[in-house]
């Protein structure tokens, strides 16, 4: 490790109140939820800070997937890839969020990373996000100022930048009931392998009465819904002219995993696949 | 470790009942891995897990530009210096790490000649704070451009070889065809990164490290410290795995551990992260070949003009040898009346590239597998028929001039090859560019040293008594997660006759085993091999049916040594690089099949079949297990390991960029022996460790062309360069 982990300094708040107290007080804090990306970082000393806080002791309070009877879901903090992966009611309803968390590194990974985490970290490759997305997931932000509930879809501002203010945590995703019929949507991750890979084009869209839904990762500086594509296909436009659309939207970039256009013709050819599945399901 | 017996009875019994030895004991039967139990409960200890207290923890400093001069080193206020033990240059007894020469200094010198080139060392009681302090040092340089490209540097190393009338034969012929080829650089991605403990004790150094080569080590350690052969230890720990990134790289761990520990006067812990390892260790050698043939309107081969160039990096470690295997292989399994061969390795601003599972030979045969498919193509022709045609019988001359005296059976391998892979109805089924394509390479791989390397090495082998009845066998040969722990007690066994679990292994360390040299080359179980069958033989006679526990007894221990004896007949001419380059070929073919993701262009090596000659087969298991890793690491090579290099330095050094093949990635890999026996190869074995990195790159690449319909000719191939 080439970090110097007797400089670091972790806090492990043993309940909600201590938790928020110490994203008031200190300052440069980055919660830890399971962990697995400051791991990376702190390898190879990029990126980390020096103040952590763990949020391991509030497992008891923050880790669950639970069904309430208003018909939404939500998603606990500390809740696991695993936890949703396997969780009947996430099986049963939000089928792009199982594949999703499926795809996401090795199992060990799953074990012990979060959506929540990978939310808050702002990967524009990460997995899950996009099928998020496409289910107009909200995240309750709480704070000791308060709570509140924002968009995911409104959530990135940047590249690694969010709304959140420095005192706040994610505590729960909640997803609406669902809108959409299985064979309706469709999620496609374009790693560098078959498995343990970082995206170079993620994808989860669907579609139903309510509306289509296009989400992309590694597109852009963040994860992004496509909203212009989506209200012209709502309006009939076809797969050329939606596609048109789309590249205005997205704005790949060569990196060391791949090429910006690469990218935009797997964009393209995932765009005319999914609007296939559709025509071919009515 | 007790066993359950749902594992015995489903997993080991049928891998045991695997057996290809008819009238021996214990060659030719699946021995369980004598190390295997120690491996996977986590009892084997690697050289991280020697404890050490009082250590010091090594860090190097490397550079961060590719060529120039250093100015000025500053060592920021901030942390403790007078606690650090820092060495550089001028601490080397003699600057110099000896491997074929010596032009590599241990530490820069004021020069620059690579990106991550070390240039000091520093060691302190706390890891953590030896990262910092490694960031808190500044080096000034004075850059001068590099050079980044084969061709444009200085000549390293160059060898010509003709036979026959070439220029004659390309004037007269009826079809020339020619191409270029290219292949890139490759990461080993052994799961244990490199790593050395040193100490010193009256004048005395021992070194535990992972290597391949342990007298490698010990020479270069002799060489750079100027000490006598008995002043140093080299003891090899448990090695997860080597594929030639630890044959020459460590020579350089090892005595940069061993300045820090002088300098010191402590033990020296010195053991890379990953993202070091891939930074500063060695790759293999990225190639540009120029193929021009000449042949008749039946494809009968008349000529080849083959010009193999390749990249050393900066300095000449190897690249010698692995520039001379390529070319000793550049004209594959097939009989040409006239050659001319050429190869050239060039100095570049790179780290140097050093030695990788097949040494030049997958480069070079890529090249003429990629170009014999082009050819069958642009002739209207079957690949597999155009190769049939041309195919080196017993009897023939290779360019090399090497007389074969041995029965390739390329046809036979072909043959079953095409019928274990259905090849013909695939081929008439799968239209060309529709997305699932299927073709073939055919290749051979020289068992052991090229030339008279063999006679140099004029390796040794012991075997002794011990007092609980059994034997032990000494060997420097290392244990890399090939099987040479459990293959060389098998072999004494059989020679002894006695029971395997009477046989040990020693661990080598130089202070106890002879020179039975480097674990490289696919010499192993081969070469060494048959020194270990006649070590044991002399010991058997020696004891004259003895028992073994009272001869020890009465005794003490019985100890044989052999060493190797030249093959009479067996001739090199080092000047004219003319001659037989090695005693025995193991010769195999391989079917790819492939599918590509229209959407995306990524590839699926669906099925990899392959037919093996690697004569008599010591170790099923091991020997399958070597086949579908050599397979699985070509797999990777061709598809997805893609070396990203600025100013020669891999950019992508890190297990989240550099991808490597999982077990989802890797194909269905389908293996059949067809072993012609070898005289002189212990128990009639060749080689096995090289042969099969060489085969899958070319069959990927033709079979991919078929599915998108292209005319690729490099690899590794990426789905950004396939996506129409």
């Amino acid at each position: 490790m080439k970090t110097n982990v007797a400089e670091l300094q972790v806090c492990s708040p043993r309940s909600i109140d201590e938790a928020l107290q110490q994203r008031r007080d200190i300052p440069g804090l980055t919660p830890i939820a399971g962990g697995t990306e400051v791991l990376v970082w702190l390898n190879d000393a990029k990126f980390a800070g020096k103040t952590y806080q763990s949020l391991h002791g509030l497992a008891k309070d923050w880790r669950y997937v639970r069904a309430n009877k208003d018909g939404t879901l939500g998603i606990g903090a500390l809740a696991t890839y695993s936890d949703v992966r396997f969780h009947p009611v996430v099986k049963e309803r939000y089928p792009l969020l199982v594949e999703s968390a499926r795809v996401t590194g090795a199992l060990q990974i799953q074990n012990r990373g979060t959506p929540v985490g990978n939310i808050a970290n702002g990967s524009p490759a990460a997995d899950t996000v996009p099928s998020l997305l496409v289910y107009d997931a909200k995240l309750k932000l709480k704070s000791l100022r308060g709570e509140r509930l924002v968009d995911l879809k409104d959530f990135f501002t940047g590249y690694r930048r969010n709304v959140m203010t420095s005192d706040e945590l994610i505590t729960e995703i909640v997803l609406p009931p669902p809108l959409f019929m299985p064979a309706q949507q469709h999620y496609r991750k374009v790693g560098t392998r078959e498995a343990q890979a970082i995206s170079k084009v993620v994808f989860a869209g669907a579609r139903s009465a309510a509306g289509v839904r296009l989400a992309w990762g590694s597109l852009a500086p963040t994860t992004i819904r496509a909203l212009k594509t989506e209200a012209a296909l709502q309006n009939g436009a076809d797969a050329n002219a939606a596609w048109e659309i789309l590249q205005r939207e997205i704005a790949p970039i060569d990196d060391i995993r791949s090429t910006a256009e690469y990218r935009r013709k797997v964009a393209r050819n995932i765009l005319f696949e999914f609007l296939n599945k559709l025509a071919n399901t009515l | 470790m007790p066993m359950s017996g749902e594992f015995k009875e489903k997993i080991l019994a049928p891998l045991m009942s695997i057996s290809t030895g008819k009238d021996l004991k214990f060659v030719g039967k699946s021995i369980l891995r004598k190390e295997g139990i120690d491996k996977v409960t986590g009892r084997a200890r690697y050289v991280d897990d020697v404890k050490t207290p009082g250590a010091l923890y090594g860090k190097t400093l490397r550079s961060s530009i590719a060529c120039g001069r250093i100015k000025k080193i500053s060592f920021a206020p901030n942390i403790p210096w007078d606690q650090f033990t820092i060495v550089d240059a001028r601490d080397v007894p003699y600057n110099r790490v000896l491997q074929i020469e010596s032009d590599q200094p241990v530490l820069c010198d004021g020069v620059v000649l690579h990106r991550e080139e070390p240039i000091l060392l520093i060691a302190h009681e706390d890891p953590g704070l030896v990262e910092t302090a490694i960031r808190s040092i500044t080096v000034e340089y004075e850059r001068e451009p590099g050079i980044f490209n084969i061709g444009e540097g200085r000549i390293l190393k160059q060898y010509d070889i003709e036979e026959g009338d070439w220029k004659k034969e390309f004037a007269a012929a009826e079809v020339v065809f020619e191409g270029e080829y290219k292949t890139g650089a490759q990461e080993h991605v052994y799961i244990e990164t490199n790593g050395f403990i040193a100490c010193w004790e009256d004048e005395c150094l021992t070194v535990h490290g992972s290597m391949q080569c342990p007298y490698y080590v010990h020479k270069a350690l002799k060489y750079a410290f100027k000490l006598q052969d008995d002043q140093i230890n080299v003891v090899q720990m448990t090695t997860g795995g080597g594929f030639g990134g630890k044959e020459d790289f460590p020579s350089v761990l090892a005595i940069h551990a061993a300045l820090l520990a002088k300098k010191s006067g402590r033990t020296v812990r010195l053991i890379y992260d990953r993202a070091e390892d891939m930074a500063s260790s060695t790759k293999r050698h990225p190639s540009i070949s120029k193929v021009r043939t000449a042949c008749t309107k039946d494809g009968i081969l008349r000529a080849i003009d083959f010009s193999f160039h390749i990249d050393g990096g900066a300095y000449i470690t190897l690249s010698p040898v692995v520039l001379s295997r390529g070319i000793v292989h550049a004209f594959g399994p097939y009989k040409w009346p006239a050659a001319k061969l050429h190869a050239q390795c060039f100095f570049t601003n790179s780290p140097p590239y050093g030695a990788f599972r097949g040494f030049g030979a997958p480069q070079s045969l890529f090249a003429i597998e990629a170009h014999m498919t082009a050819l069958a193509n642009h002739l209207g022709m079957d690949p597999a028929e155009l190769r049939r045609r041309n195919f080196i019988h017993r009897g023939d001359t290779m360019p090399t001039g090497q007389v074969v005296d041995e029965d390739p059976n390329m046809e036979a391998l072909l043959d079953r090859a095409l019928e274990l892979s259905d090849y013909k109805t695939k081929r008439a089924r799968w239209k060309r560019g529709g997305g699932k394509g299927i073709s073939l390479s055919t290749f051979m791989h020289g068992t052991g040293f090229t030339g008279s390397g063999e006679v140099y090495l004029a390796s040794r082998v012991g075997i002794a008594t011990t007092k609980d009845g059994g034997a032990e066998v000494r060997v420097s040969s290392t244990e890399i997660g090939q099987g040479t722990e459990t293959v060389f007690p098998q072999i004494a066994a059989e020679a002894l006759g006695i029971d395997i679990s009477k046989v040990s292994f020693r661990r080598p360390e130089t202070k106890v085993v002879p020179n039975s040299g480097p674990t490289v080359a696919s010499r192993t179980c081969s070469v060494v091999g048959k020194l270990v069958e006649r070590a044991a033989g002399k010991l058997k006679q020696r004891l004259a049916g003895a028992d073994i526990r009272q001869h020890y007894a009465q005794h003490g221990e019985a100890y044989e040594e052999v060493e190797y004896v030249p093959r009479p007949g067996l001739v090199w001419d080092d000047d004219k690089y003319k001659g037989s380059a090695y005693g025995a070929y193991s010769w195999c073919v391989n079917v790819a099949e492939v599918t590509v993701d229209p959407v995306t262009a990524m590839p699926r090596v669906d099925t990899l079949t392959a037919t093996v000659d690697v004569g008599t087969i010591i170790n099923p298991v091991l020997a399958h297990g070597q086949m579908e890793g050599g397979i699985a690491q070509g797999i990777g090579w061709a598809t997805c390991e893609n070396v990203v290099l600025k100013e020669g330095l891999m950019e992508n050094h890190h297990l989240t960029n550099y991808v490597i093949p999982t077990s989802a990635d890797a194909a269905r890999i389908v293996v059949e022996f067809m072993p012609s026996p070898y005289s002189e190869g212990a128990f009639g074995s060749k080689g096995v460790g090289e042969l099969p990195m060489d085969g899958p790159g070319p069959a990927i690449v033709s079979a991919l062309n078929d599915a998108m319909e292209a005319k690729f000719t490099h690899l590794p191939l990426l789905p950004e360069e396939m996506l129409k």
